[in-house]
């Protein structure tokens, strides 16, 4: 025992300098475009937040004349759109829906493509070919004509659209996953997992998929942002939920109008603009942050 | 003032070099004070473990250090030139025409898309010099220089096109183009096989006597030094230990850090073992695996054969070591033993279970009784868990509580020489000898009979490397286990092996004691192997 002891090649008593790992969180903060996506991104979900608070009637009900241009009248601020209907209401109502559908869709999605692509990844041979098969059958069909065939046999509402949405958006989670699962499979410490008689599943949860999380974030910010303007796209084409107002469908109803006026469409564009823009800038911050070998800063 | 020339015979000359790493690494500066003259017409190998800052002095040679690291001071003359002040323009010129450097890795140091000669020609072209016809007539006559079979077909290849060696011979043509007068080689046979490595040393010292140009080798294998160097200039953690002519250095270290890099070198001769006459734990029969890649409609597919019609039995105690170069199949033996490929034909036998006809849960259930330690201490171990998790994760997996496993991993640990905190802390926080080591406790924690250890001590630095053999060995005794030890490295085979199978294209070609494999090798291959091992002249003197 002493021997064994005595054969330390340095004494453990005096642990080496732990590797300075930045968290995540400072990293992001780091970074200015992230920053600024942050700031969009809170501005945004404090509009759903607070869209009962200040505007606690339905934002369809008309409350004054139709066209009123913005900064005329302080009720409205934003103006009003063809029917009468406050535009700042619906501006807000409708982050509240562009936010749920990003996020819940885009979770469905992993829900599908995260154990599908790993599946895959790990278990390779025919099941990897039949799964990629089934996959590369979702990626061949175009998926906003996808999209709205779905939400069209469904029926428009909130939950089809999310479905929808889901279902069109999951083949390159499980693209990604299974690449990364390809190689980390491979390391010595999945092996070393294999050898010690660990089952698939274990392995899977413990090993590999926890080394995959930090591209599966990435890609999951962007795709939110993907999932908010295939929403707004299936509402403008009026394929939204009826009874909610959002964005997509704003732009939609301003769209014959748009010469006479312009802020119709103009502001809820911009805000699906903005939070577009906010979740990509924060993507990319995340990406930054969590693959640093990728980063540009080296 | 410093004088600015470099007096005659110096061909570069290095004062208090100070080179300083970002804050937050192990230690202020990579290079602290380092002078060294490189003469002309000489070899200087800058010797010095992982972390000596070797490779830093060769950058700096270079202006090719690494954004984080900048001059904190001191200067390197190269005739009236500072090459520390001078500006990128001046490095460019410098670069290539003046000094000349050979990396490590000859497949990342070439660029995949073009062909060989276009590459030599490139350097004529960076500098301005002839025209493109008489480019590529020197770059033929590099590629005859330096010994590449075919010269005018193979400047029409591809990297992908040669092996290791012919890659390496194209990378110091590249870099002899200009006729430089130092050539700065970083570690430029690590990756290369023995026999090869052996080639690419006696190229580089032929090329240096012919041109007479000063050669600056970074190596951290003393066999390699000896073989190689005039002078011998020793680093540890930034700073100078010893320098001086290399039989000196080698023959009668003055300084106690060079005595014992030199004492943990493993000798090439076997030390008297005992014959293990236990039962046999292990017999592998008959083992076939040919990998079988590309083919399609008009192509026939390759196949490389990683084991062929390979045998052996291991008895109780037992360490039989196999060796052979890259792509020999000694690593694809090893996994076929551990099941972690499928085998095409033949079996292998654990005492009376047949391995190779186990399935699902009873394979499962089976590995606990043979198993691994890989060979990269930094892949082996999953960076988001724990180390008690790590080494804990294994007997959770058969049944055995996690608070019971974990008394187990504390007992391991002080059997590998490590302290009972390491089990709340993560992977990254260990050196590379301590992570080999908390894999060689991940092992134990099954209590196997068998262990297979995959080039287990091929990353670690000589020092460490020794420790960590004698903790196998002693380990070994302890718990009478079977080893089956996989090796590109003839020194470290001599002294842990009881017996040694000498592996080529997936063939044992020679399996004997490693006492009798030493004194009289038969077969022709295992003899080039003993032949080609670094620094054979040292053993025998």
């Amino acid at each position: 025992m002493s021997r064994a002891i005595a054969m330390t090649d340095s004494p453990p008593a005096a642990p080496p300098a732990p590797a300075r790992r930045r968290s995540p969180l400072a990293a992001i903060l780091r970074h200015p475009g992230a920053v600024l996506g942050l700031v969009i991104l809170a501005g945004a979900i404090g509009a759903a937040l607070l869209a009962p608070v200040l505007y606690p009637a339905s934002p369809w009900r008309m409350v004054q004349r139709p066209f009123i241009p913005p900064f005329t009248l302080d009720r409205v601020p934003l103006g009003t759109d063809a029917l009468g209907r406050d535009i700042a209401a619906g501006l807000m109502h409708g982050a509240g829906v562009s936010l749920l559908v990003g996020l819940v869709s885009t979770l469905a999605a992993l829900l599908i493509g995260v154990p599908l692509g790993a599946l895959a990844g790990y278990l390779g041979g025919r099941v990897d070919d039949a799964l990629m098969r089934f996959t590369e059958l979702f990626q061949t069909v175009p998926s906003f004509a996808l999209a709205i065939v779905l939400v069209a046999i469904l029926q428009p509402s909130l939950g089809s659209m999310i479905l929808a949405i889901a279902l069109v958006s999951w083949p390159p989670v499980t693209r990604l996953v299974r690449g990364e699962v390809l190689s980390l499979r491979s390391r010595e410490y999945v092996q070393a997992a294999v050898v010690t008689g660990q089952t698939t599943f274990t392995i899977l949860r413990r090993e590999v998929l926890p080394n995959t999380l930090s591209p599966i974030v990435v890609l999951a910010s962007l795709m939110v942002a993907t999932a908010i303007l295939l929403e707004s796209s299936l509402s403008f084409l009026g394929l939204g939920d009826p009874n909610r107002m959002s964005w997509g469908f704003m732009v939609g109803a301003g769209r014959t109008v748009i010469r006479q006026a312009w802020w119709i469409t103009a502001f809820p564009g911009l805000a699906i603009l903005l939070t577009v823009l906010a979740l990509n800038l924060i993507g990319e911050g995340l990406n930054d942050a969590l693959n640093p070998r990728l980063s540009r800063e080296r | 003032m410093d004088q600015a020339l470099t007096p005659p015979g110096v061909a570069v000359a290095v004062r208090d070099l100070r080179l300083a790493l970002p804050h937050g690494g192990d230690r202020p500066n990579a290079v602290d004070g380092v002078s060294f003259d490189l003469l002309a017409g000489e070899i200087l190998c800058l010797v010095g473990e992982s972390g000596s800052g070797k490779s830093m002095c060769a950058h700096a040679l270079m202006g090719l250090l690494p954004k984080a690291v900048t001059v904190a001071g001191g200067s390197i003359r190269l005739g009236q030139t500072d090459l520390l002040a001078q500006d990128a323009a001046g490095w460019r010129d410098t670069r290539g025409r003046r000094i000349a450097m050979v990396f490590q890795e000859p497949m990342t140091a070439l660029n995949p898309l073009m062909r060989i000669g276009d590459q030599m020609a490139e350097m004529f072209e960076a500098h301005g010099l002839l025209t493109p016809r008489e480019r590529r007539a020197r770059a033929v006559a590099l590629a005859r220089e330096v010994g590449l079979p075919d010269p005018e077909g193979i400047v029409r290849a591809y990297p992908h096109q040669l092996s290791g060696g012919q890659r390496q011979r194209a990378m110091i043509a590249m870099a002899l183009a200009l006729e430089p007068a130092i050539l700065v080689a970083d570690e430029p046979t690590t990756a290369l096989d023995v026999t090869t490595q052996a080639q690419i040393l006696k190229l580089i010292r032929d090329l240096q006597r012919r041109r007479n140009m000063a050669v600056l080798f970074i190596t951290h294998d003393f066999g390699v030094v000896t073989d190689i160097a005039d002078r011998v200039l020793v680093l540890r953690q930034g700073r100078v230990v010893e320098e001086g002519p290399a039989a000196a250095v080698l023959g009668a270290p003055r300084e106690a850090y060079t005595q014992a890099l030199l004492a943990a070198v493993p000798a090439m001769n076997p030390p008297a073992r005992p014959a293990p006459d236990g039962p046999k734990t292990i017999e592998v029969a008959g083992l076939s695996k040919t990998y079988v890649t590309g083919g399609g409609w008009w192509r026939a597919p390759r196949t490389v054969a990683a084991a062929r019609d390979v045998s052996f039995a291991l008895r109780r105690g037992e360490t039989l070591g196999l060796v052979g170069e890259s792509g020999s199949g000694k690593s694809s033996v090893a996994r076929l033993v551990m099941r972690l490929i499928e085998p095409d034909l033949g079996t292998v036998r654990l005492g009376d279970t047949d391995l190779t006809r186990l399935n699902g849960e009873g394979l499962r259930q089976a590995r606990s009784r043979i198993q691994m330690v890989f060979q990269d201490p930094f892949a082996s171990l999953n960076p988001r868990r724990t180390v008690g998790q790590i080494i804990t994760d294994g007997p959770v997996a058969h049944g055995v509580s996690r608070f019971d496993a974990m008394e187990r991993a504390v007992r391991l640990l002080a059997l590998v020489g490590l302290d009972a905190r390491a089990l709340e802390r993560f992977p990254h926080e260990f050196s590379g000898g301590q992570r080999q080591r908390i894999g060689i406790a991940r092992a134990l924690a099954l209590e196997p009979e068998v262990l297979v250890a995959d080039e287990a001590v091929s990353a670690l630095d000589v020092s460490v490397q020794a420790q960590v053999l004698t903790l196998l060995e002693d380990l070994k005794a302890r718990f009478g286990l079977s080893m089956l030890f996989i090796t590109h490295d003839l020194r470290v085979a001599a002294q842990i092996c009881d017996r040694i199978a000498v592996m080529r294209r997936g063939e044992i070609v020679e399996l004997k004691t490693a006492a009798e494999l030493f004194a009289n090798p038969e077969h022709p291959y295992t003899r080039d192997l003993l032949a080609a091992v670094p620094g054979r002249a040292r053993d025998a003197a």
